[in-house]
């Protein structure tokens, strides 16, 4: 580990011999900023940091909202990978900011920081969620039942669990559905998350409901829209294989008709 | 407080900042997820485009590659062809039955995979409509002709 990092501090040239072993080197962030208030344009703009290439991409965002910028918006709420909350485009490709380490995405070059596409952007790296949130209420994401209900828990084996476990780790940060094309274009289209997310509860044996949740998928805006480019699959940052849940969802469509 | 969203739009050249009685104007989503969607059903529509072009991507890899093999390829290449060697081949009801197939599924194949590109792809409803329509017609057209050419054609017109 601290090799990596030595190399790099002396590529930066560090002036005084003092400062050999710092971890720190400089980094450059190209965020892309957004203020309605101020200008119906975006644009890019330039924050250099010195930074330990150990941290996260997050932190450094930290320290130029806290000690450069204070103007500059993200969302983010228990930066650890598990609210869901800072998905965005980092060097082009969607990524949770908590979860990228700056050692991992090629330091020496600006870094370049934007909004996750297809949804609005609000300000700077916040976008309006609610087209998301809307193709995931659509898809119904609780459990339907009929019946009484049991006096104790549902009770289900280790292999019905096994059947959805891939789909229960979704997160909702939208980082698939804003990396598809075909979100990017028609905001109609539900978008792998509320798909893996009907997953879910389509594959689940305690479920009830799994025959509206796939006539809902089957409309014109429904599953038949996924082009397989596999966008989905290579963003998540939870390693959910979104593509994959899809297609088993079109597969469950076609069985269930023939 | 929308005619003054629009007076704050207006003026949004000169750089200004706006407040509680001036505020910014609201963004739209360029296509937002609307009421009506997911609720107006075609059916299984989707789906069987869908399963078509999968089958009948299947079928057309043999009729096509055996198609471009006997014009191309075999028995002296393209060279052959003419007025006689089409007549001679659509004297028999199965190459009359091949092309038949060929000319129906590549046509519906082809118009379908460009359906989805223009829904995939024409962002206002108006172009969209009118480039499916355009769509529709040339495939009509040409099934049709084609239907019609294979049906009716006669080894003896002078």
């Amino acid at each position: 580990m601290a090799t990596p990092t030595l190399e790099k501090a002396d590529e930066a040239g560090a002036p005084e011999p003092g400062f050999a072993d710092s971890p720190y080197i400089t980094v450059t962030f190209r965020i892309r900023r957004f203020n309605p208030e101020v200008s119906e344009e975006a644009s890019w703009q330039d924050f250099q940091l010195e930074i330990d290439p150990k941290e996260r991409v997050l932190d450094a965002l930290h320290k130029i909202k806290w000690e450069l910028d204070g103007s500059l918006t993200f969302r983010r709420s228990c930066a650890h990978g598990i609210c869901g909350s800072d998905a965005m485009r980092i060097n082009g490709r969607n990524r949770l900011a908590c979860k990228t380490l700056i050692k991992d995405i090629n330091p020496e070059k600006p870094i370049t920081v934007e909004a996750i596409k297809g949804l609005t952007v609000m300000k700077d790296l916040v976008v309006d969620m609610e087209p998301f949130f809307q193709a995931y209420r659509d898809v119904m994401p609780f459990l339907i039942t009929t019946g009484n209900e049991p006096t104790r828990e549902r009770r289900q084996s280790a292999e019905d669990r096994e059947r959805f476990d891939d789909t229960t780790k979704c997160i909702l940060c939208a980082a698939c559905t804003s990396s598809c094309p075909v979100f990017w274009n028609d905001g109609q289209y539900f978008g792998p998350a509320a798909i893996v997310n009907a997953h879910r509860f389509i594959f689940d044996s305690r479920d009830e409901g799994g025959e509206q949740r796939l006539e809902i998928l089957n409309d014109k805006d429904g599953v038949w829209r996924c082009r397989t480019t596999f966008n989905c699959s290579e963003a998540c940052p939870r390693g959910i294989e979104v593509t994959k849940a899809i297609q088993e969802v079109k597969r469950a469509l076609i069985t269930r008709r023939f | 407080m929308s005619a003054e969203t629009t007076s704050a739009g207006a003026t949004a050249n000169d750089v200004r900042l706006y407040d509680v009685d001036n505020p910014a104007p609201v963004i739209e989503a360029p296509r937002k997820r609307t009421k009506k969607t997911g609720r107006a059903s075609r059916g299984n529509f989707e789906m069987q485009a869908w399963l078509f072009m999968r089958l009948s991507g299947i079928v057309l890899v043999v009729l096509v590659l055996g198609h471009l093999l006997i014009q191309l390829v075999l028995d002296g290449g393209v060279s052959k062809i003419g007025f006689a060697f089409v007549a001679g081949r659509w004297a028999s009801p199965f190459w009359q039955v091949w092309d038949l197939l060929m000319l129906w599924l590549a046509m519906l194949h082809g118009a379908n995979g460009l359906r989805t590109v223009i829904n995939d792809y024409a962002q206002r409803d108006n172009t969209r409509f009118w480039l499916k329509m355009l769509l529709y017609t040339a495939t009509v057209f040409t099934v049709l002709l084609g239907t019609l050419v294979i049906f009716t054609f006669d080894p003896n017109i002078s």
